[in-house]
């Protein structure tokens, strides 16, 4: 007992800080927003219970649910491979042939870093607004842009060129996982005579397949917790015409301008079901498209 | 004779393909010495486009108001300082209070930051307690959690304990590790070093305490460096947090305030308002031009956003 206490003891003190902020900030807010979900509360009267009243409105009635969902997946099927594929396609770019890289890394990926401040959703704001730059530059080659924020079919696209525009992390992360290809297998098949593309997609691909798996984790999770930059460019609504309606803008509004806690808190726990699941999905078919360098021999 | 026979061809064999084996190498020499240059002119190009926003938000925070729309220059008719002195106190309250109030909570947050998480992470990464590896991998699934689904349950807590409107809800969580990705990429660190640093030590009668303030902790700068960075840069672009906790406009930070801008738009003060922008990048960009290796080798090795 004595022994079992001596070995333990000042591991739990150094853990203290980080297990009582999982209780309390982690695992008590998450089984509490679990109970609020079957309720109704509005922050001034005490939480009732409502069964399974708040899910039942949330998939037969409330259109703007649905909405919020299709925004967002169509917003993550469009950001996550337009994002990966700009990552991959540079970083292969920087990877071979060129001797100092560092600068252009350095640009590339300075926009990840400041893309989800307030400060460059102003700026996407005024540049696809329908006297901004994009349209100014489209004017040139005789183009008539559209009104790009405040049209319905077109604003959630500004936000997709955002997306693309912060393909920095990924990047470096594909970067990193490029250097660990062996050189020698593009020099056999140079000497093979094999293509570009053929060595592309039969050494490239495959062995990139766990990096690549990754960053699509990593992005897509990511591109779900959407907010401040759709927050900002809808003007807190989700206008035009619910265009914007991100589903973590649309679960704040619930929140914290109609005090709907009860009903937000069920669309919160939804969310956290879409990414579970997406986080599984991943996890338990990449054994079919992804081989790790080790387990081939 | 014969055998010199042979071995003259041979030898003309051997010259020959030399020769074409440096030719091949002239060559190929070429074709790279050319698509260097191809690839430099097009990530160039891509380097200027990925860069034009940036420059024309800078350039545009120098115009006067009627040049900013209606042309791609980045070059200002005249330099209009105006945008900055007057956009500082465009607002009911001077940006001196918003920045002062950011660098409060950036810089508790950033110590909270380093104290919990090298805590946590000392623990999992060089201590042999029972549960480690229960709690580590909780510790990993509480990263996948979207801020918002603790959100609620939170801001009840806060609320009840009257501390919305202040800056503790932003603050104390990160005294207690709440930034989990912090603790992964100190542990991944932590566990590079070598074991029998913590047994010589350990020999030698010291505490864990002192192994990870006397070994681990000076060893770990790089590590700690990085999260001190990345923590720094997202505390202070953080928006949420902030626009649910701060209702009062004297505690507002930079983007709150930034934020108040895009409700007078009307009023068209957009000179100002991306003046104001501008100053809010600064210190993220001098930071980034200051750590860079440290940021992207954090990247690299942890896979961070």
């Amino acid at each position: 007992m004595k022994r079992f206490f001596a070995r333990n003891a000042p591991a739990y003190v150094f853990l203290l800080p980080w297990l009582i902020g999982f209780f309390l900030l982690a695992l008590g807010p998450i089984l509490a927003s679990l109970y609020l979900s079957f309720t109704r509360y509005d922050m001034v009267s005490a939480p009732r219970w409502i069964g399974w009243g708040n899910y039942e409105y949330m998939f037969t009635r409330d259109r703007r649910f649905w909405k919020a969902l299709e925004v967002t997946f169509t917003y993550v099927a469009l950001a996550v491979p337009a994002r990966l594929i700009m990552a991959l396609g540079v970083a292969m770019l920087l990877d071979k042939g060129l001797r100092t890289i560092g600068l252009y890394r350095a640009i590339f990926y300075l926009p990840s870093l400041l893309g989800a401040s307030i400060a460059i959703a102003i700026l996407w704001r005024q540049l696809f607004a329908a006297d901004g730059v994009v349209n100014q530059v489209l004017a040139m080659v005789g183009i008539q842009g559209a009104s790009w924020i405040t049209d319905p079919d077109t604003s959630l696209y500004t936000l997709v060129v955002l997306a693309m525009w912060q393909f920095g992390s990924p990047m470096l992360i594909f970067l990193a996982g490029l250097r660990g290809i062996p050189r020698d297998l593009y020099e056999a098949a140079e000497i093979d005579g094999t293509p570009g593309w053929r060595q592309f997609t039969r050494i490239t691909l495959p062995l990139l397949a766990p990096v690549i798996f990754f960053n699509l984790v990593l992005q897509t999770i990511d591109s779900f917790k959407t907010f401040s930059s759709a927050f900002i460019i809808s003007n807190g609504t989700g206008a035009p015409a619910d265009s914007l309606l991100f589903y973590t803008v649309y679960l704040f509004n619930e929140a914290f301008k109609f005090f709907r806690m009860g009903y937000a808190s069920a669309l919160a726990w939804f969310l956290l079901v879409i990414i579970a699941t997406f986080t599984a999905i991943a996890f338990f078919t990449s054994k079919y498209w992804v081989h790790y360098e080790n387990e081939r021999d | 004779m014969k055998t010199s026979a042979t071995e003259l061809e041979l030898a003309i064999q051997m010259d020959e393909a030399a020769r074409v084996a440096h030719q091949l190498r002239l060559k190929r020499d070429r074709q790279d010495r050319n698509g260097r240059i191809l690839k430099h002119i097009f990530l160039i190009i891509v380097s200027c486009v990925m860069l034009y926003p940036l420059f024309w938000l800078l350039a545009s925070s120098f115009k006067p108001e009627n040049e900013i729309f209606g042309s791609l220059t980045l070059w200002p008719s005249e330099f209009q300082f105006e945008n900055y002195t007057k956009g500082w106190y465009a607002l009911p309250i001077s940006f001196t209070v918003f920045y002062v109030n950011s660098a409060i909570v950036t810089g508790l947050s950033v110590i909270g930051n380093l104290v919990s998480c090298s805590f946590a992470a000392y623990a999992f990464a060089r201590l042999n307690f029972n549960g480690r590896s229960f709690f580590f991998a909780l510790m990993m699934m509480t990263l996948m959690i979207p801020y918002h689904v603790v959100l609620i349950p939170q801001y009840v807590q806060f609320l009840n304990l009257g501390w919305v409107d202040t800056y503790l809800p932003l603050v104390v969580p990160r005294f207690l590790a709440s930034d989990a990705f912090f603790i992964f990429l100190m542990v991944q660190f932590f566990r590079q070093l070598p074991r029998e640093l913590d047994e010589a030590a350990m020999i030698d009668g010291c505490s864990p305490f002192k192994i990870y303030w006397a070994i681990i902790l000076p060893l770990s700068l790089p590590a700690m460096g990085t999260a001190a960075i990345f923590s720094l840069i997202w505390v202070w672009e953080d928006f949420l947090a902030p626009l649910i906790y701060l209702n009062d406009i004297k505690s507002y930070t930079v983007p709150l305030a930034l934020r108040l801008f895009l409700d007078q738009e009307g009023q068209s003060a957009y000179g100002q308002m991306f003046a104001m922008s501008v100053l809010s990048l600064v210190p993220v960009v001098i930071f980034f031009v200051l750590f860079q290796k440290l940021i992207v080798r954090g990247i690299a090795t942890s896979g961070m956003k």
